[in-house]
Formats: C-alpha cells, structure tokens, sequence
C-alpha cells in the first residue's frame, strides 16, 4: 500500500451532531467502526452502536496508579476521554496471534514429516474513531519493527494494511501525559486518513463540532463525500489556540535532548536499586505501552498430537524469564528488569530503530500499580548529573 | 472487496512469506559425543531449498520440533558441505526431544542467521581461539574451516577450558588439530583426575605462555562471559586491539529475526546483530552486570 498524501487538504466542518454521518460513510466503505466507548470504568475501542453516536460528557480523572471516568454534567464532548489502558496496538500486534499451522504424518512421536502452513490473520476492514497522537507515532515505531526492519511480519501487514485512521488531536492533556516533550503530539502529524479536533464552539452560529482533515487520499475521498463546508476561521483560531494550551499546561516532560547519553552513562546508579524496591515486576507498564513488541513463540499441540500451531503472544521484559537461557538468567533481579525496560524505551531503541520507544502517553505511569513514574526515574537519575 | 484508495497504511512492499516457517530436514546421521552431546548431519527434504540455507561458520538455524519448540543452534559444518551439521548437547524440555531422534527422523530448519566470525578477514594472520566450559559448539565449526584452508591462516592457537575433564568431549577433535603443523592446543581443566595429562586451572591462566603479535592475531572467543571478560582483559594487556577481538554471544531467543525482544544487549539484538561481536562494537555495555 503506497502512501500517497493528498494535496494539502482544505480543512473542513463537522458539527457534533453529523457525526453519525462520519460512522456511517466509512461503514459504506467496508470498514468495521470503532471508537473510544467507556467499558467498567476505563476507555477502550469498542464497536459503536447502530446509531453511530457516541456518548459525551466523559472525562478522565489520571495520576500515577490512579484512573477514574466520570460522566460531568454539562460537557457535551464525545472525546472528552484523553485514554484508557488500551492503545490501538491490539488492532495491529494482536496480543495472541497463530502464525504458523503445523500438520504432522499419522506415524506417532517426534522425528515424524511435517508440513508448515502460514496462518493468515483474517483481517478484517477497521476503522478507528478517536486514535490520540501519541497512539499514531506508536504505531509509526511499530512499523518500524514488523514491517521495515529487516524482516517484515506479514501478519502485522495484514492488519495493518486494513486501517482506517480517524485521528483526534488532544485539547486537553491528563496529568499523567508529555506528548509535548517527545515531540508526538497533542496535534497529529501524520499517519492518520483523516484528523479531527473537536470544539465546544467555533462553528456556525458559535456551535459545537470538529475540524476535518484529510491525511490521505481515502480520508480526502470521504471527506468529499460528505459534502462538508471549508472550516470557520474561528474554529481554525480555537483549534490552533486549543493545541497550544494543551501542550503549554501538561505536567510532565522528559529531556529528549539528553537522552540517550543520560542513561547510557548511569546504566549503574543507586537509583535503579531505589526503583526495584517499589517495582512489583508485575508488567503492566508493557502491557499499556503502545511500543512495546517483546513476545514468546510458542507451539500448541493439538491433542491428538496430529498437528500443532506455533502461537505469537505479547510477553514482557518484567518476565523473570524473559533473559533467561538454559542455565543462566541474564536479569534476575528486578533492579535489572526496570532498568532494561527504561533504557531500552528511551535510550537503546533509538539506536534500534531511529526514534524514543516512548511517545509520551503516560500510560505506564496511570496503571503501574505503585504509581511508578518513568519521567520521575528519569529526573532523578539527571538530578545527579547536571548537564 | 476493493482495496479502494489508499488509505494512510504503511509505505514499502511487503514480503508475503513468513520468515518463520521451517524447512524439513531428514537427519541422515548422528553421531554421539558422550552422553549428551550429538552430532546431527541434516539433508533438507527439498533439495531446491539447500542455496537459501547458504551459511558462515558462526551462523546459526532455528531447529524446530513440531509440537514441542524451536531451538537456536550453531552450523558446525563446512559451509562447502551439501549436508548441514548442529552439534547439540542436551539441556532442557526441545533438546531432551532432540536427543531421541536419529536417521531417518524429520527436524524444521530456518535460518541461517546472525552474522559469521571474521573468517575472511583473519586470512593469512595468526588466529587465537579461547573457548570455555561446554559452549564451543559456535566455534568449532571455524576451526575445522580454517584447517581444511590451512594454508590461507597464519598460526592457530586453540585454548581450550573445561571444568572437570568429563567435559572434554569431542576429544579426539583436539588431538587432531594438536597434530597439524604451526598450530598450539593447549587444554586445561579445573579439576584434574589422575589421567588428565595436560594444564590445569582455568583458561585464562595460561595465556601466558601462548605467544602473540598483536599486530596480525585475530581473537575467537566463545564461552561463558566471565571467562570472555577475563581473556579481553589479559588481551588487552598483551597489546591485542578491541577491533580484533571477537565473541559469541548467547542470549534467550524465540524468533530469531528481530521481533521478539528477548535477545537483546543494550542496542544490539544478539540474534540480528550477532550473535558474534568485535568488543569494540560492544563497547560500555559488555560486562554490565545483569544488562
Ligand atoms: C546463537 C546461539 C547459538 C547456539 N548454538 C548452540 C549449539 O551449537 N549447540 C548447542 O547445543 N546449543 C547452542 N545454543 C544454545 C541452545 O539454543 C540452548 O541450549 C537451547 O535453546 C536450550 O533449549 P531447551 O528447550 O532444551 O532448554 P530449556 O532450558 O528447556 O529452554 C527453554 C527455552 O528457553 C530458551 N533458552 C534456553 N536456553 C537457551 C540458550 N542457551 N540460548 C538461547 N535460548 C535459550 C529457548 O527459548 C528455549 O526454547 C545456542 C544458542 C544461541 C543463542
Ligand atoms: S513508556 Fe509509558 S509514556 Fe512512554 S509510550 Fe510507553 S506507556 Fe506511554
Ligand atoms: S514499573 Fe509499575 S507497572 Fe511496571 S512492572 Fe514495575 S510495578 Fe509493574
Ligand atoms: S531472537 Fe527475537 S529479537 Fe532476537
């Protein structure tokens, strides 16, 4: 698939209550819609319903070990929900993936003839409502792994060639986010078919609604065939006006510009040994990330032993035996799993691969359970080194 | 359905096989070192496929048992041979499979992978080899290619450690090499028994007495990574550079191509990168403990 960037698109209008439209032009298409939908007290993308609407007046309350949604009285806006625990890596890295079927020869034990079978993902067509940017410049870093590196993952392409992305820049930042530091947001770049900001004014008549763009040649497609009005240059001045207080007001930040020296000079540091005391190992902080790629292999016979298939399955380097060989285990300590995951998110992954493994979305920081947070670790580790 | 216009999906085509699918391979002969270690001369079942498995000594496959795991292991053999050899020893839950399998059995290969030892560039200077304990699989194969080639390497030194003299295996390997002209073999042990005729105390000790001329000795080292950090130490003493110093690393591997995340060692992926390494490249994060 080319990625084809239409001409610099003319931003467009969508008032709030057209947005079933939106839903229902990319169900024409083929696409199954998702979008941020409130499920037992967190966000996650989910089908919407039938009638393409989705909620409003949902926020999120975020800190370190802390999440809370809420509905408010008042708020009208439907991507009031900054993010939940789940990024949109599922949809592409799914986190239990088949990849090979196995067919052995009826002779019994080991050692028999085999066939191997590549299983193809059944991937359907999505379309996603509501991806933040920083999820966007995550997805950019996973291509870089299963698709651009040296050998490409053509279960990852599968899927990933069957996005839709209907980006949705952020006005508001939660506590716990500093996309602004890592240079990933709050305003999607690139990488989306189409972007929205949404406004609580600014259309006609000082109305509710979004500002549409369109990234690609499908999202310019679509936006055409909404027949939608250029956007009012007052939306354009609140969207712009949005996006800078958005980032200017966002607690937390990361030196950018002093890694990866920061930490490649401090891979010993009494900080590690402080951080493993608190750090349950528990892996949550992997599991959230939406950069994160470790996984195990593994085979599942089936149980008449006839055939078996060898499975994909998202692991994490918080595992006690993910450096472990026959004998030996390179990390046995949690002081050296912390620091493998800090140095490899910030520092050795941008010799890997040319970019952060962090894009700032401060997952990690809101489901690590003891509310460890890595631009904390980070300071302190700085603090002892000034620059 | 009809791809219809793009949508903003990744750029660059995309290779449709899977780098994961294994190749079958018949073992056509085993041969026993030992109670656990074993030789398994492999012939792929479609010969067609022999070109892509084009391999370095240092190299390694996948060998796959269906229905139980999939194991990296070195090639031992001479890359000129049409057959391919994994030296195995037994260790664990996919190797104890392995080790019941003989002629006629069916194994998956692919690969191969990871980067060769510096063969090329060692031609025609003296080379020393360092190995410890039982991990020599990755190096033996490069002896044997540098004495079939014999007269394109200077001197060969071979030092060989092992704890306790049971875990010489492959013995007669060693006496074989000790009798080719212009070549050292020195072997030691830790804990010698009343037959062991040859040094005793660990590898390390006896670098001493290897003579050296830093200026054309490349360095083979593979084993485990205390022992690799002591012999780079004495080497560096002796005047030998980090560029030409070269280890092989071990690491936990599950896909082999950079995917999986568990072969890593600070920025390198052992299993793409790797697994050998001149210490150089290694640099501040070789000898890290726990990294
Ligand atoms: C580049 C490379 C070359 C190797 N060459 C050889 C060789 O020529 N001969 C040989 O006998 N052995 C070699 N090994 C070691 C061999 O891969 C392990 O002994 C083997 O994986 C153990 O598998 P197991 O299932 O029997 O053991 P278990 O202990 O049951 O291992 C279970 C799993 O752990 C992982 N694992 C355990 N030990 C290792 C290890 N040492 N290295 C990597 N992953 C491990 C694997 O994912 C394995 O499937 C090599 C390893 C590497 C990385
Ligand atoms: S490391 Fe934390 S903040 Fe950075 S991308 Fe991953 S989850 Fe988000
Ligand atoms: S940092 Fe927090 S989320 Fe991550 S492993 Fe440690 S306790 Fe779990
Ligand atoms: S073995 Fe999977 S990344 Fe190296």
């Amino acid at each position: 698939m080319s990625h084809r960037r239409a001409e610099e698109p003319t931003p467009r209008w969508l008032a709030r209550a057209e947005l079933p439209r939106l839903v229902a032009a990319l169900r024409a298409h083929g696409h199954r819609v998702l979008g941020p939908v409130v499920h037992e007290g967190s966000l996650r993308f989910d089908d919407l319903p039938a009638s393409g609407e989705l909620p409003g007046g949902w926020r999120d309350e975020q800190g370190p070990g802390r999440y809370r949604v809420s509905r408010r009285a008042g708020e009208e806006e439907v991507f009031g929900v900054v993010n939940g625990a789940g990024s949109i890596k599922p949809f592409v890295f799914a986190p239990r993936e088949p990849l090979l079927q196995i067919e052995m020869d009826a002779r019994a034990g080991p050692g028999r003839p085999f066939r191997a079978e590549p299983i193809r993902p059944d991937a359907e067509r999505i379309a996603l409502l509501g991806v933040r940017a920083c999820d966007l410049a995550a997805l950019a870093v996973q291509d870089r792994i299963f698709l651009r590196d040296r050998f490409p993952d053509p279960s990852y392409a599968a899927r990933r060639g069957r996005l839709f992305l209907v980006a949705v820049g952020c006005t508001r930042a939660a506590p716990t986010c500093f996309c602004a530091s890592m240079d990933t947001g709050p305003r999607p770049h690139a990488g989306f078919d189409l972007a929205l900001t949404e406004l609580g004014s600014g259309g006609p008549g000082g109305t509710a609604g979004f500002v549409a763009r369109a990234g690609s040649e499908a999202g310019a497609a679509l936006l055409a065939a909404l027949a939608l009005d250029a956007a009012p240059a007052e939306a354009l001045a609140g969207e712009e006006a949005g996006y800078q207080a958005c980032a200017a007001g966002m607690q937390r930040a990361l030196p950018r510009e002093r890694l990866p020296g920061l930490l490649y000079d401090h891979l010993e540091h009494p900080r590690w040994d402080e951080v493993a005391e608190r750090c349950l190992s528990c892996a949550n902080c992997t599991l959230v990330c939406p950069t994160c790629f470790c996984h195990d292999v593994r085979d599942e016979p089936a149980l008449d032993l006839q055939g078996s298939v060898r499975v994909r399955q998202w692991s994490s380097c918080f595992d006690v035996e993910h450096a472990q060989v026959h004998g030996l285990n390179f990390r046995p300590h949690i002081r050296e799993r912390y620091r493998q995951w800090l140095v490899h998110k910030l520092a050795s992954w941008i010799d890997q691969f040319g970019s952060s493994g962090c894009v700032g979305c401060g997952r990690c920081i809101t489901w690590c359970p003891v509310g460890i947070d890595l631009t904390e670790e980070v300071a302190a580790i700085a603090a002892t080194s000034p620059p | 359905m009809s791809a219809g216009p793009s949508s903003a999906g990744p750029p660059g085509a995309i290779r449709p096989v899977s780098p994961l699918l294994p190749e079958p391979a018949e073992i056509v002969e085993k041969r026993s070192f030992g109670a656990d270690l074993h030789a398994f001369r492999l012939r792929l079942l479609d010969p067609a496929a022999r070109p892509r498995f084009d391999f370095q000594p240092g190299q390694f496959n996948m060998v796959y048992v269906p229905g139980v795991g999939e194991v990296a292991i070195s090639i031992s053999s001479d890359p000129d041979d049409a057959d391919l050899e994994h030296t195995i020893r037994i260790v664990g839950r996919t190797t104890a499979v392995i080790e019941r399998l003989g002629p006629g059995d069916v194994l998956g290969l692919r690969g191969p992978y990871g980067n060769g030892w510096p063969l090329q560039e060692a031609r025609f200077k003296d080379v020393l080899v360092v190995t410890g304990g039982l991990g020599c699989a990755p190096v033996s194969g490069a002896i044997d290619y540098m004495f079939r080639r014999r007269a394109s390497y200077g001197h060969i030194t071979v030092l060989h450690g092992v704890k306790k003299p049971a875990d010489l295996v492959h013995a007669s390997r060693f006496e074989a090499w000790r009798r080719q002209p212009d070549t050292t073999v020195v072997l030691t042990t830790d804990q010698p028994d009343r037959v062991w005729r040859d040094r005793t105390g660990v590898v390390t000790e006896h670098f001493e007495e290897v003579e050296l001329d830093p200026s054309r000795t490349v360095v083979l080292i593979c084993g485990p990574e205390v022992m690799m950090r002591y012999a780079i130490r004495i080497l560096r003493r002796r005047g030998v550079s980090d560029d030409r110093i070269f280890v092989s690393l071990e690491r936990n591997m599950h896909c082999a191509v950079g995917w999986c995340g568990h072969c890593q060692l600070g920025p390198e992926f052992v299993c793409k990168d790797g697994p050998i390494f001149p210490v150089r490249r290694l640099g501040r994060f070789f000898g890290v403990h726990g990294l």
